[in-house]
């Protein structure tokens, strides 16, 4: 039995290296420094080891054999789930670039709403330092972020010591739309997160309204949606009183129609906001290898992980390429399902062809054709993944010796087979 | 195996050939002299052709945050049409880290490198780099920006502490050289700065942009990094910048310094539009200033995207954003960085000038040994658009019917119709081997003598310098057989190159305590290791010795 300190984490996105956790053979059990989200990541324990043809037990080359075979006449197979590292991806497009199949990555749809929003009009960004040691305002929109990632109040607002900010506990937290589901956000002081609520649905009236008063437009109205306009010109102002005011959202929170509209009203108002002092946005993201596939597929093909091959050079759909959108008009002929991070996540039901390549512990409703278990990033094996803000990869440490394959081992003998 | 090149007018400055027939031989992917005794093993006809050393691009960004940003930014600017090639996987997917390979490769060149790498952002960079294929790459390491350096500056830490401390980055994001970044400017915009000047002071730091810069400059050259500290100076794009570019050279203080893409700082203020070119005052500046080595970033006219770390410069530019979206980010209290799409154009007089501009220095400068060949790529041209600008300088007449398309008031106000100078191929070969493989520190490249690596580009004359230079007949890198006919053959592994230099083990103690007080990152965690999916770390990183800085006046001319 041993220890191992200063374990990155692939699964909060927010960069926690800092897990203490006991190995005892393939036994993980997180001692220090866990969370809702990572400790049930880390600890999930392996059951199968052997990969499946039609759910019989077969040998790896059997099943890397058989996933060839399926996929050799397709005309458009779909590669979804695209969770794992960045070898893996890397071994993801290469097979999906061979058989000419379409990636999606499993978050797209909520990630969209920001990417059509950057790809629109743009924004102003910033990362978790700058936030750690200059935020001297959050402004939290639509997203339970205690839930998204338990550790980051602890890790990046109620920091003892900051370069900038004389007092962390000072720092003023405000919850518009969804309110916290706990007291994370609850300064060492006592002093509680100011919360707006409303229903997430009615955060584009909402954000339209505060984007305005930040601009100094008249608004007749004295509420909106429930919430007073008088309190959302406290938050306006507050926020062109910040110094380094930052606002985050999670894009998959906002799971409304068009919610690309709410992410560019609010990366307009922090522009709008920049004309006289410093704010920023802070997209949440980086959950099972999301911002990694977008990444490593952003600058294999140019274009963020849902892009077609299926012409000999990739093409970039953000509404076309949705495996679920694939599957229900009838365009696709087979699927692959990547998924090493997490075993709650299993394939789309469909009648297709199914290959999945998932993290060992993945039950499935209906057995797939092929099922080879592989490894996670992180645990069985060494890799990199990059944190929800893009600048920082982390590498990743082989915490066990499980002798389960990578992902990208996996992906590269299908590659190889075809 | 022996391979022999036979009959190719060689044109290398490292031994003043200049033309001469002459073959060349190689083995196990060098150079070598020859044999008097053995009989080549592969014997290739390449008379009537120019054979020169593979080409070096000393300033170009081709992997890191702002790039691969600029990708998902505007995937409208580069759709694909083109179907690949059995066993060429991604090479027509535009903007794509293959096709960087495969583009430079084919004219050409075989080792690039990228000048702006935040160390936080080091792990990244590298990961792309790994996936470009085909060529050697090398990173530049920024500092000038970062928390620990300003914080070491306002304690007034003494220089061997800064000297420990650089090259201890060198070590831990794997670079090959120094780059600051209108130095302190990045940091003050977060605190609320629009405009920073050299000797503007960075807030809750009390320290200038002079002396962070000086800082730097002495450390480059006291722990001995061949390339001199590799500057973009404050006030870039702002009319009247060329007094920022002359006082930088008298901030050197005689010591070598390389000034980024001085293009963006030829600029005056004179004339009706209080703008006008400054060409003649800068190289006066740099004719004076021998410690000093520029490169050109030359502007080409058509859509591109600028990146940049000086993300003061891109967001005052953010209204010219063409199309209309932009992106800054502030990065880790290391730095920031803008990516604003823009398209320069004929009509406009402002990129009309910036052309006539570059030109200028590139025609006044009279020594191509402190002078480079760059656009900034992407931010005055793509690099695909090189082979052009190598027409522009080689041939007095087709800049004249250029010329011609440009708006007339700037034209007016350039020197550059008049200028006659037509750059000859050996001054090409100066600018875009020789003298930049000397520049980097990379002595096993530039150059073909024995035991160069066998990067060796073949080329046809001809009248029409842009066709020639736009697909190299044969192209060998480490001695493989890379291009045939402007076609790349086989996709083949590049390598990065970096350099160790001697820092104080008590450095990495300081930084690890200092991430400890306000980062969350154990510095184990991000080190650069294992970025290649397919070639172990000892082959990617080639490590390159420390030397004296690199100063013209060393060199044979």
């Amino acid at each position: 039995m041993i220890q191992i300190t200063e374990v990155p984490s692939p699964f909060c996105g927010i960069g926690t290296d800092d897990l203490c956790i006991q190995v005892d053979g393939v036994t993980l059990k997180v001692l220090e420094n866990g969370c809702a989200v990572n400790t049930p990541m880390f600890e999930q324990a392996i059951t199968d080891t052997s990969p499946r043809v039609a759910g019989q037990a077969v040998s790896l080359q059997v099943a890397v054999a058989h996933a060839a075979s399926l996929l050799k006449d397709t005309q458009l197979p779909v590669i979804g789930g695209c969770s794992t590292d960045v070898n893996g991806m890397r071994g993801l497009l290469a097979l999906a670039d061979r058989i000419g199949a379409v990636v999606d990555n499993m978050n797209f749809t909520g990630a969209r709403n920001n990417f059509l929003a950057l790809q629109d009009s743009g924004w102003m960004n910033t990362t978790l330092a700058e936030v750690k040691n200059r935020c001297d305002v959050l402004l939290v929109v639509g997203t339970d972020l205690e839930a998204f990632a338990p550790r980051f109040f602890e890790r990046y607002l109620w920091n003892t010591e900051a370069m900038f900010i004389a007092d962390t506990q000072q720092r003023d937290i405000i919850y518009l739309g969804k309110a916290p589901s706990g007291d994370l956000s609850t300064s060492p002081n006592g002093t509680k997160a100011r919360v707006l609520e409303c229903a997430t649905t009615d955060l584009p009236e909402v954000i339209a309204v505060l984007r305005a008063l930040v601009k100094g437009r008249p608004i007749r109205a004295t509420s909106v949606c429930g919430i007073a306009v008088a309190d959302l010109q406290t938050i306006a102002d507050t926020l062109k009183a910040a110094k380094y005011g930052v606002v985050t959202w999670a894009a998959g929170a906002l799971a409304y129609r068009q919610a690309e509209l709410t992410v560019q009203t609010l990366s307009e108002m922090i522009k709008d906001l920049n004309n006289t002092t410093r704010c920023s946005g802070l997209p949440l993201a980086g959950k099972e290898g999301d911002q990694t596939a977008n990444q490593v597929c952003g600058w294999t093909t140019g274009y963020p992980a849902r892009t077609r091959f299926s012409r000999g050079y990739p093409e970039y759909d953000p509404f076309l390429n949705d495996t679920n959108v694939l599957l229900a008009d009838g365009e696709a002929d087979a699927l692959v399902w990547v998924q090493a991070f997490n075993t709650n996540s299993t394939p789309p039901a469909t009648d297709l062809p199914t290959i999945v390549i998932g993290r060992s512990g993945m039950t499935f409703a209906k057995e797939p054709d092929v099922f080879i278990p592989v490894g996670t990033p992180g645990i069985d094996h060494a890799g990199h993944a990059y944190r929800m803000d893009n600048v920082v990869a982390i590498r990743l440490k082989k915490l066990r010796d499980s002798g389960l394959p990578s992902t990208a081992d996996v992906l590269n003998a299908i590659e190889q087979a075809m | 195996m022996k391979t022999r090149l036979t009959g190719g007018c060689v044109v290398d400055p490292a031994q003043q050939l200049n033309g001469a027939v002459q073959d060349i031989w190689f083995e196990n992917g060098r150079i070598i002299a020859p044999p008097s005794d053995a009989s080549p093993n592969c014997d290739i006809d390449v008379s009537g052709n120019i054979v020169m050393a593979g080409a070096i691009d000393i300033h170009s960004h081709i992997a890191g945050g702002n790039v691969n940003t600029a990708r998902l930014l505007l995937p409208e600017q580069h759709r694909n049409f083109m179907a690949r090639n059995l066993n060429h996987a991604f090479s027509t997917a535009r903007w794509s880290s293959t096709e960087i390979g495969y583009r430079y490769a084919q004219m050409g060149y075989t080792t690039v490198v990228e000048p702006a790498i935040l160390p936080v952002n080091a792990l990244d960079a590298h990961l792309q780099m790994a996936d470009i294929p085909i060529i050697d790459t090398a990173g530049l390491a920024i500092l000038g920006n970062d928390d620990f350096l300003l914080r070491l500056l306002r304690a007034k830490a003494g220089q061997n502490q800064i000297n420990d401390y650089v090259a201890w980055t060198l070590h831990a994001t794997k670079c090959l050289g120094l780059k600051v970044i209108n130095a302190g400017g990045a940091n003050a915009f977060k605190a609320n700065v629009r405009s920073f000047d050299l000797d503007d002071i960075v807030p809750d730091y009390g320290v200038s942009s002079r002396h962070i810069l000086q800082t730097l400059q002495r450390a480059a050259c006291d722990i001995q990094l061949p390339h001199p500290v590799h500057v973009h100076c404050n006030n870039l794009g702002i009319p009247n910048n060329v007094d920022t570019a002359i006082a930088t050279m008298e901030a050197a203080q005689g010591l070598p310094m390389h000034l980024a893409h001085i293009q963006f700082y030829g600029y005056g203020n004179e004339g009706s539009r209080g703008f006008s070119s400054a060409a003649a005052k800068l190289i006066d500046g740099f004719n004076k200033h021998r410690n000093i080595t520029m490169d050109v970033g030359q502007v080409l006219f058509g859509q591109t995207v600028t990146i940049s770390g000086d993300v003061i410069a891109q967001y005052s530019r953010r209204h010219d954003a063409t199309p209309n979206k932009w992106v800054t980010w502030d990065a880790e209290c290391q730095g920031s960085g803008g990516v604003v799409p823009y398209r320069y154009q004929e009509k406009s007089f402002v990129n009309s000038l910036q052309w006539l501009i570059g030109l200028e220095i590139f025609l006044l400068a009279e020594d191509p040994w402190r002078l480079f060949f760059t656009t900034d790529h992407p931010n005055g041209a793509p690099f695909t658009r090189y082979p052009q600008l190598i027409r522009l300088l080689m041939d007095a007449e087709f800049r004249l019917e250029c010329i011609a398309q440009l708006h007339p008031e700037a034209v007016a106000m350039s020197l550059l119709k008049d200028l006659k100078k037509e750059f000859s191929l050996y001054e090409v070969a100066i600018m875009t081997r020789t003298a930049a493989a000397k520049m980097l520190g990379l002595t096993d490249r530039g150059h073909l003598k024995a035991g160069a690596i066998a990067d060796i580009a073949v080329y046809r004359p001809q009248a029409d310098k842009e066709a020639m230079f736009s697909h190299a007949d044969l192209v060998f890198k480490n001695g493989d057989l890379v291009v045939k006919n402007g076609e790349v053959q086989t996709r083949r592994n590049g390598t990065t190159q970096t350099i160790q230099a001697y820092f104080e083990p008590q450095i990495e103690r300081d930084v690890q305590a200092y991430y400890d007080r306000f980062y969350n990152l154990s510095l184990h965690n991000f080190t650069v290791e294992d970025v290649s999916f397919q070639q172990p770390d000892s082959e990617r990183f080639v490590n390159h010795a420390c030397g004296k800085p690199y100063e013209s006046s060393q060199t044979n001319h």
